[in-house]
């Protein structure tokens, strides 16, 4: 099976309306998976996992073209997540798109698992690359999408990144570099979230105007609210008609979006949950579904 | 006070593009010809550098095949981990840059990038060990060191235009990462007078010899052969074995050349620390070969600048010091402090 690919153009609004809907309840079934590892380890980077669902139910149920029996498909689009301590939300959105089985997600970070606290290529079938080391993911993404194109396969690549990364010097190397081969086969997505491991991002090395800086290197820049399914959606389909240029696409995230109790706290890179909190985390965002 | 007449000074720049000897038979750019052979056979090597083709040798597949080659900038993160995309699409990619950026601006991008996942990336670094008198910014002396601690990677360290033609379709045909210490421009041509070929993973025994054996890797090999013969007039035979393959290392070979009782040298164009002196050590070691060992490499300290001939005296790398430092240790007598020397073991 292929995923679905996205309809070119959109029908109507009856249409376009489903299509949302089918991602929002996709991008909960990611994010109950979320919790559902996070209480496997009572802690983690569950808050990022939250934050980033919606981003990764866009991409994994709406654009990226992939089977999910044959993750070494030449032809398929790559998504590579740079930040490998987001692994508990692409094992979620991965067992969302069939890719891996939801059975595995109780075996999330222990010995001998196939899905380990940072994601490794090696470990884990649909994981592209061993992120973990900040800052990898442009350049190889700039390769892969150099020898694709060179290869004449028409196959994107996608690749996930922090605005913390964007501390990391490879990041601007590779930035220009995609700009320079003029590889509008790559769209980054930065999950701006704001906060990375010693504090808002703001304090430990100011990125902003994040927008202008990527267009500064000659990349189609567009920023959205990371948690609007709808303005996601719009931004995806406009940035895949985008030729001549890499694109990105900024997204604007909250921490803990779609349980209260976790959007609320105080903001940790590495958030504790206790014991109780999980069933209520699951049923806050039950409740957000519903409304 | 005696007046001599003024000696013609050497300087640094008209030093730095080759270390042959005067007269000495070279090869013209072998690294990069070698790559156009290789590509004319198999259409999925490709060429990277970092602003560096012209100086790597890899201009040359560039010019031959400018829609394989590909300029990554002064961007030696990128450099590599673009490689390691394209390996990951099916490509086999060449990535030239000096050996200083390649192994310490951008060692996590070859570690994590390329070797973890075992891709079929070919690292050329230029100008490794001492071979330019730009100094420690350019000096990669400690390259080996850095890299054969890294898991999966094949390390090359070839010593003339013969091994550098013969290593390069073998380092392809490899299917994991590898390092190639590149000589590059005119290129010395030594090894095609003697039975000898490149393999990986293999050491050659290029001279037999009762007295002493040389185990020799890189250019130092060419030093090796030099010094055997001038010791050879002086009544001392010399055994040579070529050690090409750093890492996997022979060791087979190397234990049975070193379990002797002849005088055992190594001879490599590194820092004494982390180099062939001390993997044939660990190799005789984990044996439990008692065998001393004597290094002849370079210092554990950065080098200065100047031009390379006088540096290749200077720290013991030219073929005068290895026939004077073997000579000594044959004497058996005092001798002045060799600059590899490790601090002297109390016991």
């Amino acid at each position: 099976m292929t995923s679905p690919s996205t309809p070119q153009t959109t029908a109507g609004t009856d249409d376009r309306a489903e299509r949302i809907e089918r991602i929002r309840q996709a991008a909960y079934r990611i994010r109950r998976n979320a919790l559902d590892m996070g209480e496997v380890q009572g802690q983690g980077y569950i808050g990022q996992a939250l934050g980033v669902a919606d981003v990764l139910a866009v991409v994994y149920t709406d654009q990226l073209r992939y089977r999910p029996e044959d993750p070494h498909w030449p032809d398929r689009d790559r998504f590579l997540l740079s930040i490998g301590h987001y692994a508990i939300a692409l094992y979620a959105a991965l067992a969302e798109a069939g890719t891996i089985p939801l059975e595995d997600l109780e075996t999330y970070g222990s010995d001998d698992s196939r899905l380990p606290m940072s994601a490794m290529a090696s470990y884990t079938p649909g994981v592209e690359i061993s992120g973990g080391s900040l800052g990898h993911g442009l350049p190889v993404a700039t390769g892969m999408a150099l020898g694709l194109r060179h290869l004449g396969n028409p196959a994107r690549v996608f690749n996930l990144l922090s605005d913390g990364e964007l501390d990391e010097g490879s990041t601007w190397e590779a930035a220009m570099s995609c700009a320079h081969h003029g590889l509008d086969n790559v769209t980054a997505i930065v999950d701006v979230n704001a906060l990375q491991a010693d504090g808002p991002t703001a304090g430990v090395l100011r990125t902003e105007p994040v927008t202008d800086k990527w267009q500064a290197f000659g990349w189609h820049a567009v920023r959205v609210d990371g948690n609007d399914v709808a303005a996601l959606v719009e931004a995806f389909d406009e940035v895949r008609e985008h030729r001549g240029s890499p694109s990105v696409v900024i997204c604007d995230t909250r921490i803990g979006s779609g349980v209260p109790l976790l959007e609320d706290r105080e903001k940790a890179h590495f958030m504790r949950v206790d014991e109780h909190e999980w069933q209520i985390a699951r049923t806050q965002l039950e409740e957000g579904l519903a409304r | 006070m005696t007046s001599t007449a003024p000696r013609k000074k050497l300087t640094t720049s008209a030093m730095i593009a080759s270390f042959a000897d005067p007269g000495q038979r070279t090869t013209s750019a072998p690294f990069g010809h070698a790559l156009n052979r290789l590509a004319e056979e198999r259409p999925e090597i490709v060429g990277l550098s970092a602003d560096l083709a012209k100086y790597t040798d890899m201009h040359v597949f560039r010019d031959a095949h400018p829609d394989r080659f590909f300029q990554m900038g002064m961007a030696e993160q990128t450099l590599l981990g673009a490689a390691a995309g394209m390996a990951e699409v099916g490509l086999v990619p060449f990535a030239s840059t000096y050996s200083v950026f390649a192994t310490r601006r951008a060692y996590d991008f070859l570690c994590l990038d390329i070797a973890e996942p075992n891709l079929n990336v070919n690292v050329v670094g230029g100008l490794p060990g001492l071979t330019t008198g730009y100094g420690p910014s350019h000096q990669a002396t400690e390259d080996l060191a850095i890299l054969r601690g890294c898991p999966n990677l094949t390390i090359v360290d070839p010593c003339d235009s013969v091994d550098i033609e013969q290593a390069v379709p073998a380092l392809a045909a490899a299917p994991g990462p590898t390092y190639l210490r590149l000589l590059r421009g005119a290129v010395p041509t030594v090894l095609d007078e003697y039975d000898y070929r490149f393999e990986l993973g293999k050491a050659a025994e290029l001279r037999t010899g009762r007295d002493v054996v040389l185990i020799s890797t890189g250019l130092m090999t060419m030093r090796a052969l030099q010094a055997a013969a001038r010791l050879e007039s002086d009544s001392v035979d010399v055994a040579v074995l070529h050690v090409p393959t750093i890492k996997p290392l022979d060791t087979e070979a190397i234990l049975r050349a070193a379990r002797t009782d002849r005088l055992v040298v190594t001879l490599e164009n590194h820092t004494v620390v982390g180099g062939l002196a001390e993997s044939v050590a660990s190799t005789l070691a984990f044996a439990g070969a008692g065998t001393r060992v004597v290094p002849i490499a370079l210092p554990d300290e950065f080098l200065a600048a100047g031009a390379l001939p006088t540096l290749h005296d200077r720290y013991g790398l030219s073929t005068d010091a290895v026939v004077a430092r073997v000579k000594a240790e044959l004497g058996g007598g005092r001798h002045a402090p060799w600059a590899a020397d490790p601090e002297p073991a109390t016991v």
